[in-house]
């Protein structure tokens, strides 16, 4: 009879679910224009004005639905980012050192969290760089049909 | 509002892997250190509020795996998913609503146990963010940049918030990291996102903490000084990360200002003695005090260059060594208000702060430091 | 100490199998948006949101920071309370005590859930013990069987017994416009039905519902301004029990049975068949509606067939329960207990449009995880 353990066991497992997430009608036409057109569009609120990207179906702030749609550029300013060093398989689509950043599009009024690419020199990017978009050969209408940002000018 | 106060605290060992205990043994180790530090018996204990979260868990209803060492069978309980200054606060109003004297609330933490790049990862919506592949310590490297752009801070202001801090932790016998470091230990620390190095970030921990609230009749009887509570708040700023300029901090003043009200605090600086604030990564700890009205925007570092929020200084910030020195996730806010507590009634040994009579206690969820809750008590 | 709490208004959604016109933060601001216009109030009127669901359904950490636009809570306090299938009821109960505590006037409470996104069953089963119960445990339904198959051991009731349970609800939600399935089914369909796990059939069982409800509490100061009828708190109360599913004594739920006493001794109830006009019970299968109504003390063990045939529990019947069509007609379960408590308070503030019963006192009850209960009693008067 065992009277008291050695070690403590441990036992490994995963949780594997399935999702399939809804994207709604607004994340649809979204994704449609940059799968089949390389285009980025938002959503404008009637009462406050901004131009939300991704575009979103209702504005948070003043509560209404947006049911106007706005076409941005696909150029716009590096508001922030950051040089990732760790690599995490499961979550990088680039091999580290990579480049995340925040970019505010020409005309929009929020930030697009991705990926900046083709960075030969991490030195040169910067906060307030000018960005522009670039787009899969592939496109399957998902967030990543964005390659990446790449800098320009 | 009616006076409310902590009567009783506890807390596990905070450490890099506690293979030993499940999480019902550390949620049952830090209910009964909380118990009898505050000479209370399960029985007088009137309700419970568990903190725990699905994804950090492995489980669905996490709850289910610490109700009963919470002792909480047969009582009414609940559960909030959220950081540990939000289950405490929901345990607050539990009381002063009237239907309970006092409130057993209890988190735990075993990040060890699963992968927090994947487990942070998830926090993002996955329509449009998730792909892309950002988690906690990520979408942290976004927000240091733009803090520090914006404000003209540099990565060795937040070097000193991580000495100071793990400095600290050595007087604290719970906390995980305690050590000596210099600028150059941080600056050469291997980077993570930048400008975030590894001795910018906290640690993976284990652990548990657990307070008890009570209601005045019950606290005046209380075997310790109670830490009465004078103020709360809370608030959410928007979701996504480019929805709003990550440098600002709209959320935590709302929250502060709220909790300060309540307070009948004015100077938040000259009328708190000691701060526990949730400092995941070192420039953290900056943006907090600014937010939370100590100082002028970007004007944080220079408070602590000048030693103003070391142990001894005239606003000593996280002398528990704060959460970069122990990070046990949902837990970290509870030991926040545990940590002011035992400050508040002299019994923090060697990390005392001397004369503390007012304290903050701050926790945070979602990322980036989207959500704040803010507490002021007082002796 | 403390200020009473009634509840002003309730929206929700059209409950659908699949939601595929909306995202999540979207189906939870059609509820919200409803419920703001029932109430006349707008989103700046709102002092605090309390929202819950279960993560794993639709794999996202942290909803409430998550969900803030569509839960109108930009700039605002919101936590997260989440319980298992008792969610909705803890939210409620959570929302109660917000505002009870006099810290805020106006709370709203958001439950959803949209279970078309993943593996509902897969889900649930992570909510086992990964040591000791997970590698046999295969779910709700199963367990649930268990109990089904103890019950009639102990008192010879049939799958025909609990299938007049499923008649009934699924007839009434005919009357709920709000309602996921709304299709009758008579009691040689439920016998007919696919076999799921013995003796529960698919008609037997709850669906799986994409689907958002927000009910808003407010202060007893500001509630009369907002409603005629406020349907006011008089009770809340919650047990639970076991963590290991070897530990549950499937004879009795006891969790009900000390969650209902506390209850009824908080709103004064000595009699609960005469004092009690209308009931939403938390029953996520048709057995459950013999059995814990008994445990809720409506009758003796063994009883409850026979309320069922004699129609006391019909619409029209002395003590109606499920209105609304209930859990069997509806199930997004974040939501699901939370909407026992909406449609319990629909029906004291007298919105309840034609599943309307004549209702002074009504009762709203929980349940989920490993046989956990709450109980929430609404009525015309405070206490």
């Amino acid at each position: 009879m065992v009277q008291q353990a050695e070690s403590y066991k441990v036992l490994s497992g995963r949780i594997k679910l399935p999702y399939q997430w809804t994207v709604g009608a607004t994340g649809s036409k979204f994704f449609t224009e940059l799968r089949d057109h390389k285009k980025i569009w938002g959503t404008k609120c009637p009462e406050c004005k901004k131009v939300f990207v991704p575009p979103r179906k209702t504005c948070g702030t003043c509560f209404v639905d947006m049911g106007e749609w706005v076409e941005l550029r696909p150029t716009g300013r590096l508001e922030t980012f950051t040089v990732v060093h760790y690599h995490e398989p499961a979550l990088h689509g680039m091999e580290p050192p990579f480049v995340y950043g925040i970019i505010k599009l020409d005309g929009a009024d929020t930030g697009i969290a991705h990926y900046i690419g083709e960075v030969k020199d991490l030195e040169s990017v910067k906060s307030g760089s000018r960005v522009e978009a670039v787009f899969r050969e592939q496109r399957e209408g998902s967030i990543l049909d964005i390659k990446y940002f790449r800098l320009i000018g | 509002m009616e006076r409310v106060a902590i009567i009783g605290v506890g807390q596990t060992k905070y450490e890099r892997q506690k293979t030993e205990d499940s999480f019902a043994d550390l949620v049952y180790e830090a209910t009964t250190k909380a118990m009898a530090d505050a000479e209370i018996t399960i029985e007088e204990i009137d309700n419970v509020v568990t903190i725990s979260n699905d994804f950090w868990d492995g489980r669905t209803i996490s709850s289910m795996a610490v109700m009963d060492a919470a002792g909480a069978a047969n009582k009414n309980a609940s559960t909030v998913e959220g950081d540990g200054t939000f289950g405490a606060l929901y345990g607050l109003m539990r009381i002063l609503s009237g239907s309970y004297r006092t409130t057993l609330v209890v988190a735990h933490s075993k990040s060890s146990m699963g992968s927090l790049p994947i487990i942070t990862n998830s926090m993002f919506d996955p329509i449009y963010y998730r792909s892309v592949g950002l988690d906690g310590i990520s979408s942290a490297g976004l927000q240091a940049r733009r803090y520090m752009d914006k404000y003209l801070v540099t990565e060795e202001d937040c070097a000193l918030v991580s000495i100071k801090n793990h400095h600290n932790a050595k007087a604290n016998p719970y906390a995980q990291l305690a050590t000596e470091l210099t600028v150059e230990d941080v600056m050469s620390s291997r980077a993570l996102a930048e400008p975030i190095k590894l001795w910018d970030a906290s640690p993976i921990s284990d652990g548990a903490a657990a307070i008890i609230l009570a209601c005045e009749n019950r606290a005046k009887k209380s075997a310790k000084k109670p830490a009465w509570v004078k103020g709360v708040g809370y608030c959410a700023d928007a979701y996504y990360l480019g929805d709003r300029d990550l440098a600002e901090m709209d959320a935590l003043s709302t929250a502060a200002k709220k909790a300060y009200s309540m307070a009948g605090i004015t100077e938040p600086f000259k009328e708190i003695d000691v701060v526990e604030l949730y400092d995941a990564f070192s420039y953290q700890e900056l943006m907090w005090m600014e937010g939370l009205g100590f100082c002028d925007r970007g004007k944080a570092a220079k408070l602590v260059q000048e030693g103003v929020t070391q142990r001894q200084g005239s606003l000593a910030v996280n002398p528990s060594g704060g959460v970069l020195s122990a990070h046990p996730v949902l837990t970290a806010g509870l030991a926040r208000l545990a940590e002011t507590a035992l400050q508040l009634r002299g019994e923090a040994e060697e990390r005392q702060v001397e004369g503390a009579k007012t304290a903050l206690a701050h926790g945070m969820n979602g990322s980036c430091g989207q959500g704040h809750c803010v507490w002021v008590l007082s002796q | 100490m403390g200020q009473r709490v009634g509840i002003v208004g309730v929206g929700q959604t059209h409950h659908r199998s699949r939601r595929k016109d909306v995202n999540g933060i979207e189906l939870i601001n059609e509820a919200v948006q409803r419920a703001l216009e029932e109430t006349g109030l707008t989103r700046d009127d709102i002092d605090a949101v309390v929202i819950g669901n279960m993560d794993h359904f639709e794999g996202i950490n942290y909803v409430d920071m998550w969900s803030v636009e569509g839960a109108g809570a930009i700039m605002k306090p919101i936590m997260k309370v989440t319980t298992g299938g008792t969610t909705g009821s803890s939210v409620a109960i959570s929302a109660y005590h917000h505002v009870a505590s006099g810290l805020f006037d106006v709370v709203l409470a958001i439950g959803w859930e949209k279970n078309s996104e993943s593996d509902t069953t897969g889900g649930i089963i992570t909510c086992s013990d990964p040591i000791w119960d997970r590698d046999y445990y295969a779910g709700a339904i199963p367990s649930l069987a268990v109990e089904a198959s103890a019950y009639m051991k102990a008192y010879g009731v049939t799958e025909k017994d609990a299938a007049r349970v499923s008649v009934r609800d699924r007839k009434n939600a005919l009357r709920n416009p709000f309602a996921h399935l709304r299709r009758e089914v008579t009691v040689e369909e439920v016998l007919s039905s696919p076999m799921l796990s013995y003796p529960i059939k698919l008609l037997d069982i709850c669906p799986r519902t994409d689907g958002a409800a927000a009910v808003v509490f407010a202060s007893e100061s500001v509630a009369p301004k907002l409603t005629r009828q406020p349907a006011w708190v008089n009770a809340t109360s919650v047990s639970h029990s076991y963590t290991y599913f070897g530990d549950i004594d499937y004879t009795s739920i006891s969790s009900l049975e000390i969650a209902s006493k506390d209850a009824y001794q908080q709103a004064g109830i000595t009699d609960p068949f005469r004092q009690i006009d209308v009931i939403e019970l938390y029953q996520p299968y048709s057995f459950a509606g013999l059995k814990w109504i008994e445990a809720l003390g409506l009758c003796e063990p063994g009883e409850a067939p026979q309320l069922v045939w004699d129609g006391v529990t019909d619409l029209e019947g002395e003590l109606p329960i499920n209105p609304s069509g209930g859990v069997l007609s509806t199930n997004c379960i974040g939501a699901t207990a939370l909407l026992r408590v909406g449609e319990a308070a629909l029906q004291i503030m007298g919105k309840a449009g034609e599943r309307q019963v004549d209702a002074k006192v009504a009762v709203a009850t929980g349940f989920g995880g490993c046989y956990w209960s709450d109980v929430m009693i609404l009525g015309k008067e405070p206490r």
